[in-house]
């Protein structure tokens, strides 16, 4: 296919992806400053952990300057300043999708279409934190809606691998950002920061990558801090981990050497980050430190994003 | 041309209902009063939710919009159908031998019958197409030949479209629609299908394939991009087709061979359908601050590596003052007289015409003579008088660059209005196909249709609608 065509279905991807992240971010925010301090354990301004996880709070503070409800939810669901507010992904993704729309099926088409037109409901008017539900809600929705019309709809050629490579690395991505972010909250009770206290922090990590009941599923205990970093970075059985999303990249791009008959740097990195995440466990991870690790790995997933950049899409 | 009342497609000179219009005219007295506002509605959402739109230039608020589409058919019989496409084919075949002369032995012009500087001053003329054997003889492999008609007897040709005639894809959503709509009403009678013009244009595109070209040629779209207001168009034509939808900078020439650029390595390419202006092709031989084009295209096409539908250069014989000459062409290279009528046109290039054209503007339509959409042009019945001494300002001040022709009588269509049916005018595009292997026609064409009341200008561009047109079997 056209490497131009390739590059929107990736960026189309990635956007709608990272328009539900936003919104499950500041879905959480919203939940965690409706609670009374105390259960927060440290007095946290969760609107401004939110602007750092979805990135760009330098612009943030440069345009707001304070991290009010009205204004992280203005710069983070509207602004058209910031390039990954919900409105301005879904601007990007339907400007890839028209782009690109003869590798859409037309039910993606239309996921995107008409959320970009019921999106454009909102744009006008100012939003109230009650009716933040509802609209992040139609974002999720829309954004389901896109990915299961790919699922079920899209022949399985290079068109859908170029598509679920962006799902995957923006995924990725998020995850690992939620988790920097809170890094603190998951480290060792006996450690400075954090206590039994932080079950709302824990349980809102989980919720920020709907992972929440899994969590019971997989673990059949209470919360545990590290549990928690267990299943988000390692689990392969739960869709959001980084170790799913790269047992997903790294099957994606075989499918695609194996179509091409030639493979590259791409691959490889992806099979090397995807055995590292098998072979490891929390405890490593932990002793290396929670943080580096996350960093280290927020670094190898843009390399990778550059590889299948330069390989494929330029 | 006629002075008596407007002929209407369904009801005639004088309201009696016209054969072809006897069954929707019968269902349309039996429908249930709120059956059609409802299947309006239900029509506008299927085309806004798969983002049937259309770019207006010059109009940044609504950057994409809706044509409308009237849910009204317009009908024609299979006799009249016949008629008309045997015209069309005549047409077209004379404009495709002019083509070959004009950039080959220049017969016609030897022979005195068109004026040499209309064709050598053209801005469309592209002296890089001289002698040049192209491996099939055909230039225009796409025409949209705009129909217009004042009587239930003659078929007048309004325009030649031999660039990038655009609208075929309003053709076959709106039967999609019409379809899903009114099945009812579609059963009701014998429509002929247009479903295959895809797999015709794909057909012809193939065939016009260089000969060193594979078994299964790889045809692309070259488009503009996503600004263009045709692009829904490009797009739709590549997915239906299966073939790439291509811009410039996806292409490039190396050896004097074309290749896209695909996530596999670069794909040689064998035929371009083009919908970009000559122009634009290749900023080498064309307009130097082109973005849009291939460097290169041009001296690959001409090495025969690679086929461009429609030729660059075809524009010569599709200005409207070339127009006024096509019967004359028709009788030159057919050797029969021209089943379509024209327009009667005074060239203002031309002294006695222009002199006619200044003392009569208030009952002339008056072109320029490269315009399109409907832009740049004078409806002089509706200008007002300071419009109409401005524009003939405009004429004097370049006779050669316009023609005038009389406001014809347009046949009106009924389309479905918040009141009720109401008469509009409406014209016709067919798109004749045109391959090594012969013409390909299907049975239809777009209709457009003035939505004001009154109004002679169906463009999209300047507000007008669109209507699935029926063929009746014969």
């Amino acid at each position: 296919m056209l490497s131009r065509d390739a590059d929107s279905l990736y960026w189309l991807s990635r956007y709608v992806e990272r328009a539900e992240n936003t919104a499950r971010i500041l879905d959480v925010a919203y939940r965690m400053a409706s609670m009374p301090i105390s259960y927060n354990g440290v007095e946290t301004n969760e609107w401004e952990s939110a602007l750092v996880t979805a990135g760009g709070i330098d612009q943030f503070r440069a345009v707001y300057g304070d991290a009010t409800p009205a204004n992280v939810i203005e710069f983070l669901a509207f602004s058209e300043a910031n390039p990954s507010s919900i409105q301005s992904s879904f601007d990007t993704a339907r400007q890839n999708a028209r782009s690109v729309r003869s590798a859409l099926t037309s039910e993606m088409w239309e996921a995107i279409n008409s959320a970009w037109l019921d999106l454009r409901r909102y744009r006008s008017k100012k939003i109230n934190v009650e009716d933040l539900p509802r609209f992040l809600n139609l974002v999720k929705e829309a954004s389901l809606r896109y990915d299961g019309s790919a699922m079920r709809t899209m022949l399985r050629n290079d068109a859908y691998w170029f598509s679920r490579l962006g799902v995957y690395i923006e995924r990725a991505d998020n995850t690992a950002r939620v988790l920097d972010v809170k890094y603190h909250v998951l480290l060792p009770q006996d450690a400075a920061v954090g206590g039994g206290i932080d079950y709302y922090q824990w349980a809102a990590i989980l919720r920020s990558v709907s992972a929440l009941v899994s969590y019971q599923w997989v673990y059949h205990q209470n919360l545990r801090p590290w549990l928690v970093a267990d299943l988000l970075i390692l689990r392969e059985e739960m869709p959001r981990s980084l170790a799913a999303c790269y047992a997903f990249l790294s099957r994606n791009l075989d499918d695609i050497s194996h179509r091409y008959g030639t493979s590259g740097a791409a691959q490889r990195q992806a099979r090397a980050t995807h055995a590292r995440l098998a072979n490891q466990n929390i405890e490593e991870i932990f002793q290396h430190g929670l943080h580096e690790f996350l960093q280290d790995f927020l670094a190898e997933n843009n390399r990778l994003g550059q590889a299948i950049t330069n390989q494929y899409l330029g | 041309m006629a002075a008596r009342a407007v002929f209407d497609e369904m009801s005639g000179h004088d309201g009696q209902s016209r054969d072809a219009y006897r069954v929707l005219q019968d269902w349309l007295k039996s429908a249930p009063p709120h059956l059609l506002e409802h299947r309006r509605e239900e029509a506008e959402l299927f085309f806004r939710r798969v983002g049937i739109t259309f770019a207006v230039y010059g109009n940044t608020e609504a950057e994409e919009r809706l044509i409308p589409f009237d849910i009204i058919p317009r009908i024609l019989s299979g006799k009249e159908w016949k008629r008309l496409s045997q015209g069309l084919e005549q047409r077209v075949k004379a404009l495709n031998l002019f083509l070959k002369d004009i950039y080959g032995p220049r017969e016609i012009l030897r022979a005195g019958i068109i004026p040499p500087e209309l064709v050598y001053l053209n801005p469309y003329y592209r002296p890089q197409m001289h002698g040049l054997s192209l491996n099939s003889d055909i230039y225009v492999q796409v025409a949209g030949i705009d129909i217009v008609r004042v009587d239930d007897q003659d078929f007048y040709v309004l325009e030649d479209n031999l660039r990038t005639p655009s609208g075929v894809s309003y053709m076959l959503e709106n039967r999609e629609v019409m379809m899903r709509l009114f099945p009812e009403l579609v059963g009701m009678q014998r429509i002929r299908p247009i479903e295959n013009y895809i797999d015709e244009l794909l057909g012809t595109l193939k065939s016009v394939a260089p000969s060193s070209s594979p078994w299964d040629p790889t045809v692309v779209l070259l488009t503009p991009g996503s600004l263009n207001s045709a692009y829904y168009e490009h797009s739709f034509l590549a997915d239906r087709m299966g073939v790439e939808l291509v811009e410039g900078r996806d292409l490039f020439v190396r050896d004097e061979m074309v290749y896209m650029r695909t996530t596999e390595g670069p794909k040689r390419v064998d035929v371009i359908y083009s919908r970009i202006d000559d122009d634009f092709l290749d900023p080498l031989v064309f307009r130097p601050d082109s973005a849009l084009g291939v460097p290169g295209l041009i001296a690959a096409y001409r090495a025969g590596n690679v086929a461009i539908a429609n030729a660059p250069g075809t524009g010569v014989a599709d200005d409207k003052a070339m127009y006024s000459y096509v019967p004359d062409i028709v009788r030159f290279y057919m050797g029969e007289e021209p089943i379509l009528k024209n327009v009667p046109t005074w060239r203002c290039r031309e002294r006695e015409a222009l002199s006619y054209v200044l003392d009569n503007l208030h009952e002339l339509v008056v072109k320029e003579v490269n315009g399109s959409g409907g832009y740049g042009m004078l409806v002089g019945p509706h200008a007002t008088v300071e419009a109409r001494e401005h524009f003939k300002g405009r004429i004097l001040g370049n006779p050669d660059n316009y023609i005038a022709q009389p406001t014809l009588a347009l046949s009106t269509s009924p389309i479905f209005t918040e009141t009720g049916l109401a008469p509009r005018h409406v014209d016709l595009r067919p798109f004749v196909l045109t391959g090594r292997d012969g013409v390909r026609l299907v049975p239809g064409g777009l209709t457009r249709v003035a939505l004001t009341e009154g109004s002679l200008v169906v463009n999209s561009s300047q507000g007008g609608g669109t209507k699935d047109t029926w063929v009746l079997s014969e």
